[in-house]
């Protein structure tokens, strides 16, 4: 009975906080702004962030009582998390009349009411918001209750299909974009769409779970002779994607392939920013200093305005960008070689705002402008032919994130990398081993610094003009996020990163002011639960399971 | 005493050298400043007053926040870097009942009456933001490694902050004036803005209550017991994770007053202004010496006074026009000498590279 007692409760518990989580992102203004946005023919992205709030702690509760209780009960359960969650959401527009929410919180007007009534008034509205509420709870308790296989599929069907239609406007903006006309609505996907996408996403793990054993008995089988299917496999699938990336602008067109250019800048970033953070494990938050640095030399240096002091060409002046923020970040290391872990995450921070207030600076405006910027920076000229379009710019980063690759790539293998990583593990011992202390945290910085130099250099050539507020505190944090997010020390995770962090929000535009919530409950959230990122360096994933395993 | 030298000259290393150098050269670089501006008399003896006065009451804001650092930072050694957002909440909300007590005259009949209300809203709103963020993004990764909360906490930081603008809109918000707090009194025949004279007061009256607290308490001892060696004192019955809970309450109950206090100063209120305010505060905790009580209030104060006589002071010396916009980089630049000089901080006993 007490047991009994306890299930209960815990269930009005879920349910608070179900209400709880859903008035957040509602009073937050996402639902409303999400509204915006058609995933599947009218139900919108709000309409998925208000379900999502309440059917992830509905599941979280259900399953974790799955075993114990019985499927009748589940039901209950999951009908009474909904209900309660949707109730609290709906207390809003049915106490707006006697309380003027607007006053504090900006998003709580008619608008905000109407969409969670569906239009239908403060009553009628609230209790049909309630019963969707309880049916969806219903919903999430019959999938519960499904076998383990079928109950990951389906939920991995959903997730996919709610992407695949958040990113369907992707699919008509291509230049094959009409080969998926018949499967889109006016926004997001058409019914058919959906349940193709769904049908495909549960086709596709059942095939692969029945797949498996054959597959790997017949790596087995073939190992001893010369080639393996899987080398063979790994080959093919290389040249294929080198096919690709060559191709992807012409297929994308000129925004997407602004997109990309993004996260390429981006990608040359976190890729020095891994040397630093990944492989020496010095935390730097001042970053964005020098990309600046880079970004400015070459503004000076090619402008061809009053600010221009040599007019030379991007080739003449990609070295000097490199060169200057390279000695910028032997002269940043200097004063915080003995510094550690926080301290140095603040003072390198400091530096980087440093940076920025003296570009803005009255004292340095007639050198480099300041809050006017330097204007006029030609583009790249090559052979006789100027780069210009995104497109034509999506090889020069290409070119750049193959030399970043390169450079941080040998320079992990040699024996500076290993010099690095065992610094990153611990200081002392490292010492006590004959490692350079000093050499090898200021080369750490010199060679993370001159990735930063490069991307600057390369997106004042690609913006044709600088300003200092181009170069705030959240570029750093971007960097250092990017390289969280894909795997502290991992080379692709980077990309993987670059691509989640910076490609995805720049599609979802209108959701720009969301766009920083986003990030900072996403850091929290992998921190907590896949504190390696999503595409590990082995060792380090070893590591971190570990110690939080302790 | 020649061992103690000859023992410290083996112990210097190039790397200090080259490190003090460029200490020296920013210090001798501020010495010229200072020269040039004491040359130059740009500002009379009152305008002098006027900056160290402003220097203190501002520095009393700065010291209430570091204390949420310091205590924090005692006990579970880690940077909150969300409490200048925890700041930030209280101060914000603080605004709206401001407003509405404004909007019904009761701001300006009963002042000390709104005042205290205010500040127990804005109490009540960075504890309860600061409790959720222990809960959320702290507890779980206590035992994780160093890097792992340092990141969460970056993440609460942009979270509180952007939640915020989403809850209160972007737009910047100003406290509503309070009349008996406007113009001059003269205190020991000072001149000063009555404003300033109440942050000060209201700062070193908190501050003194709260070294009380963690001096004579028994919830103070537990405190400091924890920060000295948490599996000792929960051998000795102290309940760790009550104790962690109460040093965030604690710290953000201060943030909320000091936001009130800020926004007293400076009138505006908005969703980003709890980041440089939280940093410099953090600043001063590390100026103080982090994790030593009165450190926090003392570093505080020097860096409140320093950011406000610098521009003047020593920048002005130095023929840099419009020097104000580059306060921050004084302050910045303090803190790369504190540990430069002195990384323990001027208070702190302990060494800071055992804990780091």
């Amino acid at each position: 009975m007490d047991s009994q007692n306890t299930f209960w409760k815990s269930a009005v518990k879920n349910g608070l906080l179900a209400g709880a989580i859903g008035l957040y992102s509602t009073l937050v203004g996402l639902v409303q702004a999400f509204n915006k946005r058609a995933v599947i023919e009218q139900l919108s992205l709000g309409h998925i962030t208000l379900l999502l709030s309440w059917g992830v702690v509905a599941y979280v509760f259900l399953n974790h009582h799955r075993e114990a209780e019985s499927k009748g009960k589940l039901i209950a359960a999951g009908a009474l998390v909904g209900g309660l969650g949707a109730f609290l959401v709906a207390l809003l527009p049915m106490t707006a009349q006697w309380v003027d929410y607007h006053f504090v919180f900006v998003h709580a007007g008619p608008e905000m009411y109407s969409l969670l009534t569906f239009g239908k008034g403060p009553w009628v509205g609230s209790a049909m918001l309630v019963a969707v509420g309880a049916l969806w709870g219903v919903l999430i308790a019959l999938v519960v209750s499904l076998p383990t296989f079928w109950r990951n599929s389906v939920v991995k069907a959903f997730l996919i299909t709610i992407t695949v239609g958040l990113l369907s406007d992707l699919f008509s903006g291509m230049t094959i974009g009409w080969m998926f006309q018949p499967f889109l609505g006016v926004e997001g996907l058409n019914i058919l769409g959906a349940v193709l996408v769904f049908g495909l996403s549960i086709a596709y793990d059942y095939w692969s779970a029945h797949r498996k054993p054959k597959e790997s008995a017949e790596a087995v089988a073939t190992e001893p002779t010369g080639i393996t299917k899987a080398q063979l496999r790994r080959m093919v699938v290389g040249a294929l994607a080198l096919v690709v990336v060559a191709g992807l602008p012409l297929l994308l067109g000129s925004y997407l392939s602004h997109v990309l250019n993004m996260v390429g800048l981006y990608t040359i970033m976190g890729l020095g920013l891994n040397i630093v953070v990944g492989y020496a494990g010095l935390l730097d938050l001042g970053y964005v200093a020098f990309f600046a640095l880079g970004a400015y030399m070459m503004g000076l240096l090619t402008s061809t305005g009053p600010l221009g002091i040599a007019h030379w060409t991007f080739w003449e002046a990609v070295p000097f960008s490199i060169l200057v923020a390279m000695v910028a970040g032997i002269l940043l290391g200097v004063p915080v070689l003995r510094m550690r872990g926080d301290y140095l995450a603040i003072v390198t921070l400091g530096f980087g705002e440093i940076i920025r207030i003296l570009a803005l600076s009255n004292w340095l405006k007639p050198l480099i402008g300041g809050a006017q910027g330097i204007l006029l920076i030609p583009k790249p000229p090559l052979f006789g032919f100027k780069i210009q379009t995104p497109i034509h710019f999506y090889y020069l980063i290409l070119v750049g994130i193959g030399l970043a690759a390169f450079v941080a790539y040998r320079l992990r293998e040699s024996r500076l990398g290993r010099a690095w990583m065992a610094m990153r593990e611990d200081e002392d011992v490292a010492e006590a081993m004959g490692i350079d202390l000093v050499v090898t945290k200021l080369t750490a910085f010199a060679f993370g610094a001159s990735f930063s130099g490069l991307a600057g250099a390369i997106f004042a050539s690609y913006v044709g003009s600088i300003f200092p507020h181009s170069f705030n505190l959240l570029i750093s944090i971007n960097v250092l996020s990017l390289i969280i997010v894909g795997g502290v020390g991992s080379m692709p995770g980077v990309f993987v990163g670059s691509l989640a962090l910076v490609g995805l929000p720049e599609l979802l535009r209108e959701f720009a002011e969301y766009r920083m919530l986003i990030y900072g409950l996403s850091l929290i959230a992998m921190m907590l639960l896949k504190p390696e990122g999503f595409w590990p360096e082995p060792i380090r994933k070893r590591e971190l399971r570990e110690e939080v395993g302790d | 005493m020649s061992e103690k030298i000859k023992y410290f000259l083996e112990r210097i290393s190039w790397v200090d050298i080259m490190v003090w150098l460029f200490g020296l050269a920013i210090l001798v670089i501020a010495v010229i400043g200072v020269i040039g501006s004491i040359h130059n008399a740009y500002y009379t003896k009152e305008q002098w007053m006027d900056f160290v006065v402003f220097g203190i009451s501002q520095g009393g804001v700065y010291a209430l926040i570091a204390l949420g650092y310091t205590l924090v930072y005692g006990i579970l050694f880690m940077i909150n870097f969300a409490h200048g957002d925890i700041f930030m909440a209280g101060a914000f909300t603080g605004y709206f009942l401001a407003a509405k007590l404004n909007q019904y005259g009761i701001y300006n009949s009963h002042p000390i009456i709104s005042l205290l209300l205010i500040m127990l809203l804005a109490m009540v709103t960075s504890v309860v933001v600061a409790l959720i963020t222990e809960r959320v993004a702290y507890r779980p990764l206590r035992k994780a490694p160093r890097l792992v909360p340092l990141i969460t906490a970056i993440g609460a930081s942009f979270t509180i902050e952007y939640t915020f603008r989403g809850l209160y809109g972007s737009g910047v918000e100003a406290y509503p004036d309070m009349k008996i707090f406007v113009g001059k009194t003269s205190v020991l025949g000072l001149r000063i803005l009555k404003v300033h004279l109440l942050v000060i007061i209201l700062s070193i009256l908190l501050m003194a209550a709260l070294y009380a607290y963690v001096q004579y308490t028994k919830a103070g001892k537990a405190m400091r017991a924890v920060a000295e060696d948490k599996d000792v004192a929960s051998l000795m019955g102290v309940d760790v994770d009550r104790v962690i809970v109460n040093t965030f309450i604690l710290g953000a109950a201060l943030a909320g007053i000091a936001g009130v206090l800020y926004a007293l100063i400076f009138k505006q209120v908005h969703f980003f202004m709890g980041f440089i305010p939280g940093i410099k505060a953090f600043t001063a905790a590390v100026v103080g010496g982090i994790g030593n009580v009165p450190g926090a209030m003392l570093g505080g104060f020097i860096l409140g006074i320093f950011e406000a006589l610098g521009p003047g002071l020593i920048l002005e010396g130095l023929g840099i026009p419009a020097s104000y916009q580059l306060k921050d980089v004084i302050a910045f630049t303090l803190l790369v000498l504190v540990l430069i000089f002195r990384p323990t901080g001027l208070m702190g006993e302990r060494l800071s590279e055992e804990k780091v």
